[in-house]
């Protein structure tokens, strides 16, 4: 444990100072800029293969960086074998990522906008995988909902991508809510939030009576993260992305955040009976729903995204079994997966720009004119399939090994985990084979081969599913041991074989899938057809669900905000300031904690003139007949008040009331003149009296509390403090302005903040207009004052602290 | 109010007003002032101007959106607060250096730059009301 920042939190942090350089960078170089650009992800790969060494054996590396000492929110890594697979895949894959997004993206007026969200991603992501502390997870888990959200709806003109991107905020964004939960419940059970304290107490949370809502509310984050059936459709509506986010962030990484948090969880959660009932259930129907949705689809980018889903499924399920074998074929499985998807969705995107759809039945005989794509589509729809002597099949041969007669629902477990595989193997050739083979079709463009910054990802990619393999050792000794011990929470040396040594359940239960596979494959159209008839006959979905869920929580809000707030804004002022005088009067009249009346202090001669003019203004603002005369007047009280200031050794205090006091008259008489409002301020005498007692309840009340503040015994230990410090420390003479940029810099910088949203909130009002405008109708009373009544407390209540 | 004489002198009322007010900006670690007063007659200023000439010249003398200048006067402000951390020191902590500039010494700090920041946020936002108060016709 060190305190300082070291490579690591520099690695964590470059993407995110990518994201800022990003626009500048392609401004200058266009589209080759992404070569440039690729080297903050590769730099940060190869940091990341220093740490393979030191966690062979399950070891974990956990580092604090306390960035802002007395929050409690310290910066923390914890590389260990689980994060680190995850810091290699989000890297390297986000290396040919940034080509790759080049290529596509190449001429595209908002490529920098694109890439920069694209870095901001892959910041958060880095970050979510490799803290520590469970409260900077959530922060980077949403971070990550967000930048998704941005990506989706890239295409803003598009309305189909930005109800895609709003689903997804919604979904994920929800599920991460609940994880915040589980967060909060777990730091009360366990007293710590640090994934390192936790993961030396075992059986601490299995055994805690919060168990139950515990698991409940992180399966509640992961499941929705990583669209694990029914909460699955909004991963194949984010399709609507430009293709480099569908192979990035839906498949290769962020949608295996949920996967990553079940994981990392599943040494201090998992090997329950609840953890062994749920996962398995859920992964279980997301696998065989996801390959069955996959197969009706005909849209390359689609096949592929429901065949993620379904992958999910196999993971989360893996994961609920708590078995070790199993556990290592989920590893060898992301692993995979992560290659081989990330390198079809390339080739998607790839046949798309080369020949102009994605349509999988409009495709056929690419071979020739797209060489290369088709060699990498080949490797990795073949580790897809499972088939020696990829990883694919690696991770096939143990999972099946894994779940293969371990606790008595392995049969179901093991049906499943075979006619999902089949039907992976469907689609992974569909994708492959169909548009590259057989006879030519015409497509919208001439074919032709994509350009270089478009084909290293995928063709390194699949040469990586095919090298893992081949150098199995390396793969599992220095990636899936120390991945394997991480998440069983145990050490763990895989013995893993390229080629079966004896035929043993796995490899039967292989060529089973196999044989399945090709036999689904050639009567394809067929299982098409009936797929597409099965789910018009069901007809509804959760999608469908989706909207009808948003519409009804719409109508629901709109129906309370018509109910509390039914558009009177001379009710909500009385309200509003009847509430604030009982807040004041009724603690002093019930806790007797009244002022005594003080003594006349002996005022000089000029201090009784500024009084005077404060009453002077008083009497102008009851005395006015018109609007406009009234709010000058209040102008008047408001300057007297600054003269007192001025006059008790306040120059700053009272020269921002000057300013906020002109301000607020020309505004106030600006919104004015706008609303058309009737020129007099006619009330009846029945109002008058309302209105006259709330003033006067309101202006008594604060005038009763400040006497009983200024009657307590000074304490003068912060006073005397900033006095003998200003000069001395922060090098000021000022020292309200000290105070304000300095010592208590951080409140300031969350009031500016305040300040903004205010003002942007208020820029929205002024611009609101409602639909049927009552031409030259003047509002008969004062509606719409709160605008001015918020721009003019905000700025107030800045000084005033 | 648009009359000749106040059309013709807002101008330089306007250019004095945000001298001003960059100068009570300056002064305000040492002597009353600071970002959030300066932010605020550098609104007024501009306030006045699109009282005086309409909103469109304002506008295009402010060159940027006025929430855009708020915006960046939060990042800045923000951004003070990261400078520290590359120095070893706690988030927010003040650092100073003092260049010596045509011979003479300045103080230049982080707080300094958190003003600044402040003082954009302040102009941004009160003149980004004010002038969409003003600028009736068009909406």
């Amino acid at each position: 444990m060190n305190a300082a920042i070291d490579g690591t939190f520099i690695a964590i942090l470059a993407p995110f100072f990518a994201a800022a350089l990003a626009p500048f960078v392609v401004r200058m170089l266009g589209h080759n800029g992404s070569w440039l650009l690729a080297l903050v992800p590769a730099g940060i790969f190869v940091h990341f293969l220093g740490y393979i060494d030191q966690t062979v054996g399950g070891a974990g590396i956990a580092s604090v960086w306390d960035w802002w000492p007395g929050m409690g929110w310290p910066l923390s890594y914890l590389i260990d074998g689980l994060s680190l697979m995850f810091a290699l895949l989000i890297s390297g894959i986000g290396t040919f990522i940034i080509l790759y997004s080049g290529g596509y993206m190449k001429g595209h007026p908002q490529l920098g906008r694109f890439l920069s969200f694209m870095f901001l991603f892959m910041g958060a992501m880095q970050g979510l995988i490799i803290s520590d502390n469970l409260v900077t997870v959530f922060i980077f888990w949403e971070l990550t909902s967000i930048t998704s959200f941005l990506l989706i709806g890239f295409n803003t003109t598009k309305e189909k991508s930005r109800r895609a991107a709003l689903q997804a905020l919604v979904v994920t964004g929800g599920g991460g809510l609940s994880l915040l939960a589980g967060i909060i419940l777990v730091q009360l059970v366990a007293g710590t939030s640090d994934l390192s304290t936790l993961l030396t107490q075992p059986g601490l949370l299995q055994t805690s009576p919060y168990y139950m809502p515990i698991l409940l509310l992180f399966l509640g984050g992961a499941f929705t993260k990583s669209a694990q059936f029914p909460l699955h459709f909004w991963l194949p509506n984010a399709m609507e992305a430009p293709t480099p986010v569908s192979a990035y962030l839906h498949s290769a990484t962020m949608v295996k955040a949920g996967v990553y948090l079940l994981m990392r969880i599943q040494p201090i959660m998992g090997d329950t009976l609840a953890w062994s009932i749920i996962l398995p259930i859920f992964g279980g129907t997301t696998l065989i729903v996801g390959t069955l949705l996959a197969v009706r689809q005909t849209d390359l980018k689609l096949m592929l995204a429901y065949t993620t889903v379904a992958s999910l499924g196999l993971l989360v399920m893996l994961t609920g079994t708590s078995n070790e074998i199993a556990i290592q074929g989920a590893v060898l499985y992301l692993l995979a997966h992560s290659l081989f998807k990330g390198a079809l969705f390339m080739v998607a995107g790839l046949i798309d720009h080369g020949t102009g759809t994605r349509d999988v039945t409009k495709l056929g005989g690419l071979a020739k004119a797209m060489p290369i794509t088709f060699g990498a589509a080949a490797f990795a729809a073949l580790s897809m399939a499972g088939l020696p002597p990829f990883i694919g099949f690696v991770a096939k041969e143990e999972l099946y090994l894994g779940i293969w007669g371990t606790e008595p629902p392995f049969l179901a477990l093991t049906i499943t985990a075979v006619i999902g595989n089949a039907l992976m193997l469907v689609i992974g050739f569909a994708v492959a084979f169909k548009p590259f083979l057989g006879a030519k079709v015409e497509t919208p463009k001439a074919a032709h081969e994509g350009p270089l910054l478009m084909l290293a990802g995928p063709v390194v990619l699949s040469v990586c599913g095919l090298a893992s393999a081949i150098f199995l050792h390396w793969t599992s000794v220095h990636l899936v041991g120390p991945m394997a011990s991480s998440v069983a929470g145990k050490v763990l040396t895989p013995a893993l074989h390229l080629f079966p040594t004896a035929i043993k359940a796995n490899l039967i239960l292989s060529l089973i899938t196999v044989a399945l596979g090709l036999v689904l494959f050639f009567r394809l159209a067929l299982l098409r057809g009936i797929m597409d008839r099965v789910l018009r006959t069901i007809g509804w979905g959760p999608d469908l669900g989706f909207d009808q869920f948003m519409n009804g929580t719409v109508l629901a809000a709109h129906r309370v905000t018509r109910l509390v707030q039914p558009g009177q804004m001379n009710m909500y002022m009385k309200v509003a300031f009847a509430m604030t005088a009982a807040a004041i009067l009724l603690p002093l009249i019930l806790l007797d904690e009244l002022p005594n009346w003080p003594e006349m202090p002996d005022m000089r001669f000029y201090e009784w003139g500024v009084m005077a003019i404060a009453v002077i203004g008083l009497a102008a603002v009851l005395n006015a007949k018109n609007r406009l005369t009234a709010i000058v007047a209040l102008g008047i009280q408001g300057f007297a008040v600054a003269l007192i200031f001025m006059l008790f050794g306040a120059p700053d205090l009272s020269f921002t009331q000057f300013m906020v006091e002109t301000l607020s008259v020309v505004i106030l008489a600006l919104v004015m003149t706008r609303l058309s409002l009737y020129q007099d301020d006619h009330r009846s005498p029945v109002r008058t009296v309302v209105d006259g007692t709330l003033a006067l309840a309101v202006g008594g009340g604060f005038f009763l509390l400040l006497l009983a503040v200024v009657q307590q015994p000074f304490n003068a230990e912060l006073s005397d403090f900033f006095r003998e410090h200003s000069v001395a420390i922060a090098h000021g003479r000022n020292i309200v302005n000290v105070i304000l940029v300095d010592f208590r810099g951080v409140d300031t910088l969350g009031e500016i903040a305040v300040v903004a949203i205010a003002g942007l909130a208020i820029l929205a009002l002024i611009r609101v207009r409602p639909k049927t405008r009552p031409k030259a109708q003047p509002i008969s009373d004062n509606s719409n004052v709160g605008v001015v009544a918020s721009a003019k407390t905000s700025p107030a209540q800045e000084t005033t602290q | 109010m648009r009359t000749v004489i106040f059309r013709t002198t807002a101008p330089y009322l306007t250019s004095l007003m945000v001298l001003f007010s960059i100068f009570v900006l300056l002064r305000g670690h040492n002597e009353p002032g600071g970002g959030f007063i300066g932010g605020l007659i550098a609104a007024s200023a501009f306030a006045i101007y699109g009282i005086a000439c309409g909103v469109p010249p304002v506008r295009r003398a402010l060159v940027f959106h006025p929430m855009s200048i708020a915006g960046t006067g939060l990042f800045i402000g923000a951004s003070s607060g990261i400078i520290s951390l590359f120095s070893g020191v706690p988030f927010f902590t003040g650092l100073w250096i003092y260049p010596t500039i045509f011979g003479v010494e300045i103080a230049l700090s982080t707080p300094l730059v958190f003003d600044i920041g402040v003082y954009l946020v302040v102009l941004g936002t009160i003149a980004s009301i004010a002038l969409g108060l003003e600028e009736r016709e068009r909406l």
